[in-house]
């Protein structure tokens, strides 16, 4: 199982590596942690003739809260991410969903940019992505601009990056003080890609959710924000019947295919079940507040 | 006369059998220098990759290969028919399997691929890499024929024939009647009858099928370094279809990377690879990659059993009526055959329990799938699971606990030696000792306490017995009888060194589970030298005594006790040649921690080395007419019974998330009885090992295909193997019951595991479900599966 | 235009500098042009963990990176963690413990297991099995895998050779 032969070529710019993306048009591959991308060279599923090496892009890296932002740099790595006292001060959705990204040695190499532009509709990054408001920064080296993660995936594998484009880094804005999250996965074994996972923000004040957040992933192309599901929390106290009333939206707003091992009727069982888990999660228990 | 010191040893030796002791071999394994066939290189050596059939059935039209000729690195490209000239074709039949069919099958396809994944073009190159970019370059005209995928509509009238001239896809029928069923059915106070189904599933040794043929042409030689079990049946085997005589073919097998049965057939790809070696003169390396493992490596257990059990009122076994439907694959695996699986099933079935009646039948079917042999437990892991699964139906429907009603029904430890229900002999069981043993491992009470407090909070813990025999030592029986040059019989050399140290060379291979260990432990026992003086040759035709390989659980009761024997002899020509020397009475001496001892004084009179060094340089001072024999060779095959039996229980402890229909192993029992123990700390990890693999069988194994025959989840990422965080720690006790057939006493250990497991936690998870009224009989148990048994709405 | 590219690493201490193709994984780099066949490949896509090394101080899969992405690096593979003396506590162990059947996959596990007690040696039995959950190993039941390392960072825990990260 060996990769067939391409071209090899470090750039230091988003510039260098948009050019080279232009010159060789669909032949070019963006190569960072590789995580995904070499074991479907291996396969022989895909024959690029070249591989830009993009780690050495110095703009791309690191994680930091710079005005009013968390912001990764699209080549900070998994393990980055899980390791971050930065995020898991601001933003312990990641924190939370980290060691659900396959693999130590994986996550040592696997970049979080990697993840989103790849766009695997059972992968925890894009979910949580969206769930927590992210917005994508995409350039060419000359022009920048940037995409909200809900407006990013398109469908399966597609996303609104052009050909010769790259996240360069993915900003999360600082969540209020009354910002919670939850994180919760089901997988055939730790660390597989989700059967169905789910990413959940929300707004706790004086005993009801405001402004909720809840986004599957592994139940569609991309990942899914339940937004009637939202609605149906919105505002309440999060009992049991509010609860019911939410799950029951889930029907008419996932649409999830069967996998090899689990069947879309049963997905939609599972977000349902994870959105009462999730939630009992997400809100304090007694005599918090 | 030589005065040694007193060897610390001399007095009091501890034996050896019978301790945890390490691996001496396996130090090489931790540092990374083991040598596995793809670790080999030779001169000249070149690298094949197989362009195999993307179809489950299809006619070759035409193959155009030009390009691939021109591409770099490339040094032949060679396709079935080309390679029918150099390697004959071979039938995998076995003639005591009587009526079994099948038909000729190629090292390559010729004319027609009937599975995808079989070979039809082989390209030699370079670099793996370098063969693999000609693949690419070759182009097959197929005609896609309809492929023939359910088992259950093989025999059909409307489906197609894999291979006309057997005029059916029927490989092997078989029926076993012990008279009368249908009265004591009828007549029966109770019967249960249930459905037991068994997806494919497949070895993934984590090192792939490897060889590394090496013919050289100027002598006719052929040496076959190979990942394999049974290197002696390999050589004969390249022999024949080779054409080369036997004494000049050369079978190494170093470092093994997993084997579990996998490893122990003959395949096509390793005919063919040896093929191309011979065609060339010079080597060839085939390293199977995953990919091409998964539509290769034999799969194992599709598997569909109807089940009836009849009982009395108070729960005593009356009869089993079992059938059996299994499918195969397009040809009948070479040599051992697709047959023996299922057949066991049928012998096995009800087999730990006391029940007069017993019939069975067994369908064995073709298909265009991968082919299906001998995987670790062959046909235990289904007869246990539906014994033990009808059991428990029976103890719910008669409300007793399924700990009693096998207490009221399992053959008694005074009752053997005896037959069988299906008319297999069994030597010697113990499982009533068994039975109490597990008792004080599992306090059964608390468990059902705690089982009971936690249903009332919503959380469903279930208990799962399985009880198990499992057949072990085989003789001649399984194999030789039908014709197969498969030797049942094992051979050991010791010899005696001139620095003192005790050689031994045994047809019996090593694979992981320590059997250079244990021979060392059996050498060093029985010739009394310490185990740091004893060396094991294994892996090597041409070093070591003919021999069957490691398979069957066989190793360490066969291969063990030839060791025994020869070790023997060879103390006793020690002693022989020392009496001599010393011209002392041969009964005032014995050797013990590596000295001769003087046992009327209780001293050592001189190292064994000193033996070595006078027979090998010294002979002038030896007495005329006397010659020192240090070189001793001795055979065992077990001829008492066709198989030794062993049998264990196990207990599996689980928690059914009701909700998400995931299932969490909590703790595993085993109470084992394999005769003697030689090594504990070995057979324990061993008999986990099992376990766990049969806890991937239960739980997450299955290799899923589509109606076309195509295998849909043939990747490592797809195909789910345990991995250490859903697997549960697994608690290990004894009951040593040896075998009378040998003197070492030992049975087979390394299946057991994989034979309860999943009857265990089948049973675990109904009964963890008991207050919903479901069953899963269905293997793989998934979440999928549980939660639709719960939710009927989701199976629409 | 897939010329052969000029790398250099450091491998367990040496520099070695070769011309190779671009697509040659570290894995086979390390095993064909070094001769290192103590990286073992099991699945070549990242799934069993067998192929583990340390790059830079860290465990990747060695068939999911690319020698030529390991340019400038420090490599370190089982047979120099060998030498150096750095596993020999956690080899023991798994020598006592009978934590290796076939041995296949035990150079991944190392070295999977040794990156965890470096950062947490107080890992208990459920963290064990989680971290090495990349690691496939099918001989053993893992029951004696999860008992050497338990032990070790018992003893890394208790003077013998803690070496805590960060």
């Amino acid at each position: 199982m060996k990769a067939p032969p391409f071209a090899y070529r470090r750039v230091a710019s988003v510039a260098a590596a948009s050019a080279l993306l232009r010159e060789h048009g669909d032949g070019a591959r963006l190569i960072a942690g590789g995580q995904t991308l070499l074991a479907t060279l291996g396969m022989r599923l895909s024959e690029p003739s070249l591989l830009i090496d993009i780690r050495g892009i110095a703009e791309m890296q690191g994680i930091a809260v710079t005005g009013g932002h968390l912001r990764i740099g699209a080549l900070a790595r998994h393990v980055d991410v899980e390791r971050s006292a930065l995020v898991a001060q601001h933003l312990p959705l990641l924190s939370l969903a980290a060691p659900h990204v396959a693999h130590a040695a994986i996550r040592n190499r696997g970049t979080f940019g990697g993840s989103i532009a790849f766009a695997d509709p059972a992968a925890e990054w894009p979910a949580c992505a969206v769930a927590a408001d992210a917005a994508l920064v995409l350039s060419d080296g000359t022009t920048s601009r940037t995409v909200e993660a809900a407006d990013f995936f398109l469908g399966l594998y597609q996303t609104d990056l052009r050909p010769d484009e790259l996240i360069t880094a993915v900003r999360f804005p600082l969540p209020g003080r009354h910002r919670r999250f939850a994180f919760t996965e089901l997988a055939r074994r730790h660390g597989d890609y989700a059967t169905v996972g789910l990413a959940l923000a929300g707004d706790w004040v004086e005993g009801r959710l405001h402004d909720p957040r809840i986004v599957y992933f592994g139940v569609g192309g991309t990942p899914v924000r339940a937004v009637a599901a939202e609605a149906a929390l919105a505002g309440g106290r999060a009992e049991p019947e509010t609860l019911e009333r939410a799950v029951a939206e889930l029907g008419g707003e996932l649409s999830p295919s069967g996998d090899l091992y689990t069947s879309a009727a049963t997905k939609l069982h599972l977000a349902g079940v994870l959105l009462r888990r999730g939630i009992q999660s997400l809100i304090p228990g007694e005599g918090q507040t | 006369m030589n005065k040694i010191a007193p060897h610390p040893a001399a007095t009091t030796v501890e034996p050896f059998v019978g301790r945890g002791v390490s691996r001496p071999n396996a130090r090489r394994l931790v540092e990374g220098r083991g040598t596995y066939v793809d670790d080999v290189e030779l001169p000249r050596m070149v690298h094949v990759a197989y362009l195999r059939s993307p179809h489950a059935h299809a006619r070759i039209l035409r193959i155009d290969a030009a390009a691939a000729l021109d591409l770099p690195g490339v040094v032949a490209v060679v396709d079935g028919r080309q390679l029918a000239e150099t390697c004959a074709p071979f039938v995998g039949t076995l003639s005591h399997l009587a009526g079994m069919r099948s038909p000729p099958q190629h090292a390559m396809a010729v004319d027609r691929a009937c599975w995808q994944g079989e070979a039809v073009v082989a390209v030699v190159a370079q670099t793996r890499a370098e063969a693999e970019d000609a693949l690419q370059a070759i182009q097959v005209e197929w005609e896609v024929l309809p492929a023939v995928t359910r088992m259950d509509s093989a025999l059909e009238p409307g489906t197609p024939v894999i291979h006309p001239d057997l005029g059916s896809n029927l490989c092997f029928h078989r029926e076993i009647d012990s008279g009368g069923v249908d009265a004591v059915f009828a007549a029966a106070d109770v019967v249960v009858e249930e459905t037991y189904e068994f997806g494919r599933h497949t070895g993934v040794t984590l090192e792939p099928r490897s060889v590394l043929a090496d013919f050289n042409p100027a002598e006719r030689r052929l040496t076959v370094h190979h990942s394999h079990q049974a290197p002696h049946m390999m050589g004969d085997l390249y022999a024949r279809l080779m054409g080369i005589p036997e004494a000049d073919v050369r079978v190494l097998c170093k470092d093994v990377g997993g084997s579990f049965g996998l490893k122990v057939h003959a395949y096509a790809d390793d005919f063919a690879t040896v093929a191309l070696s011979v065609l060339l003169g010079r080597p060839v390396k085939f390293v199977a990659d995953r990919l091409e493992s998964f539509v290769t490596d034999i799969h194992a257990r599709e598997h569909r059993v109807k089940a009836r059990l009849a009982l009395t009122r108070d729960g005593r076994f009356l009869g089993f009526d079992i059938a059996d439907l299994t499918g195969v694959g397009p040809y009948s695996m070479y040599p051992r055959t697709s047959a023996v699986e299922g057949n066991q099933v049928i012998n096995l079935c009800g087999g730990p329990y006391d029940h007069p009646h017993y019939r069975a039948t067994l369908d064995v079917v073709f298909q265009n799938k991968v082919q299906t042999s001998q995987y670790r437990g062959v046909g235990h892991p289904v007869a246990c699971a539906v014994t033990e699964g009808i059991v428990d139906l029976a103890a719910a429907t008669l409300g007793i606990d399924p700990l009693e009603l096998r207490r009221r029904n399992l053959m008694a430890d005074d009752s053997f030696p005896r037959k069988g229900a299906s008319g297999i002999l069994l030597e010697s069981l113990s499982h009533q000792r068994c039975l109490a043993r597990l008792e004080e491992m599992v306090d059964f009470a608390a468990l059902r306490r705690d089982q009971a407090e936690r249903r009332a909070r919503g959380i469903h813990r279930g208990i799962g017995i399985a009880v198990l025999i499992e057949l072990t030592n085989p003789g001649a029986a399984f194999y030789g009888t039908g014709g197969a040059r498969i030797a049942s019989q094992d051979g050991a050399t010791v010899r005696l060194d001139p620095t003192g140290i005790v050689h031994c060379a045994s047809g019996v291979g090593e694979q992981g589970q320590g059997t250079e260990t244990i021979f060392a432990q059996i050498v060093a026992d029985e010739v009394g030298v310490p185990m740091d003086r004893v060396r094991v040759l294994t892996g090597d035709t041409a070093a070591t005594p003919y021999g069957g390989g490691t398979w069957a659980s066989r190793g360490a009761g066969i291969g063990g006790e030839a060791v025994l024997q020869a070790s023997r002899q060879l103390r006793a020509n020690l002693l022989e040649f020392a009496a001599v020397h010393l011209e002392l009475p041969v009964e005032r001496l014995r050797i013990a921690g590596g000295a001769v001892i003087d046992t009327a004084e209780g001293v050592p009179l001189m190292d064994v080395a000193e033996l070595g060094r006078l027979a090998h340089f010294r002979p002038d001072l030896l007495p005329a007419g006397f010659q020192p024999e240090l070189v001793v060779t001795r055979h065992y095959a077990q001829r008492d019974y066709p198989f030794i039996f062993t049998n264990g229980i196990q207990v599996s402890h689980v928690e059914v998330d009701v909700e998400t229909g995931v299932v969490t192993l909590l703790k595993h029992w085993v109470v084992e009885d394999c005769g003697r123990v030689i090594n504990p700390l070995l057979v324990d990890e061993q008999i986990r090992g099992a376990v766990v693999q049969g806890l991937g069988g239960v739980l997450f194994e299955e290799c899923l295909y589509d109606e076309n025959g195509l295998l849909r989840n043939g990747s490592m990422a797809d195909y789910l193997v345990p991995m250490a965080g859903e697997m549960p720690d697994i608690e290990v006790a004894h009951v040593e019951t040896p075998t009378r057939s040998s003197e070492l006493g030992a049975k087979g250990a390394g299946e057991a595991g994989t034979a309860g497991a999943p009857a265990a936690v089948m049973n675990a998870i109904n009964d963890a479900l008991r207050p919903f009224a479901v069953r899963l009989t269905s293997q793989p148990i998934t979440p999928e599966k549980i939660l639709r048994a719960l939710h009927p709405h989701l199976a629409d | 235009m897939t010329d052969k590219i000029l790398v250099n690493m450091t491998v367990n201490g040496m520099v070695c500098e070769r011309w190779i193709e671009p697509r040659l994984h570290l894995g086979d780099f390390l095993r064909e042009e070094l001769g290192l066949k103590g990286t073992h490949l099991g699945c070549e896509h990242g799934v069993c963990g067998a192929c583990t090394v340390v790059v830079d101080d860290e465990i990747v899969r060695s068939c999911l990176t690319l020698a030529v992405q390991a340019d400038g690096a420090m490599v370190e593979t089982i047979e120099g963690k060998s030498e150096s003396g750095a596993l020999r506590d956690l080899q023991d162990a798994f020598l006592e413990r009978n934590a290796l059947q076939c041995g296949f996959c035990t150079a991944g596990l190392l070295l999977t297991a040794d990156a965890l007690l470096q950062a947490e040696p107080e890992a208990d039995r459920a963290r064990i099995r989680d971290h090495i959950s990349g690691n496939y190993c099918r001989c053993t039941g893992y029951h004696a895998v999860v008992d050497a390392i338990e032990t070790v960072g018992r003893q890394r825990r208790s003077g013998g050779r803690g070496h805590r990260h960060e």
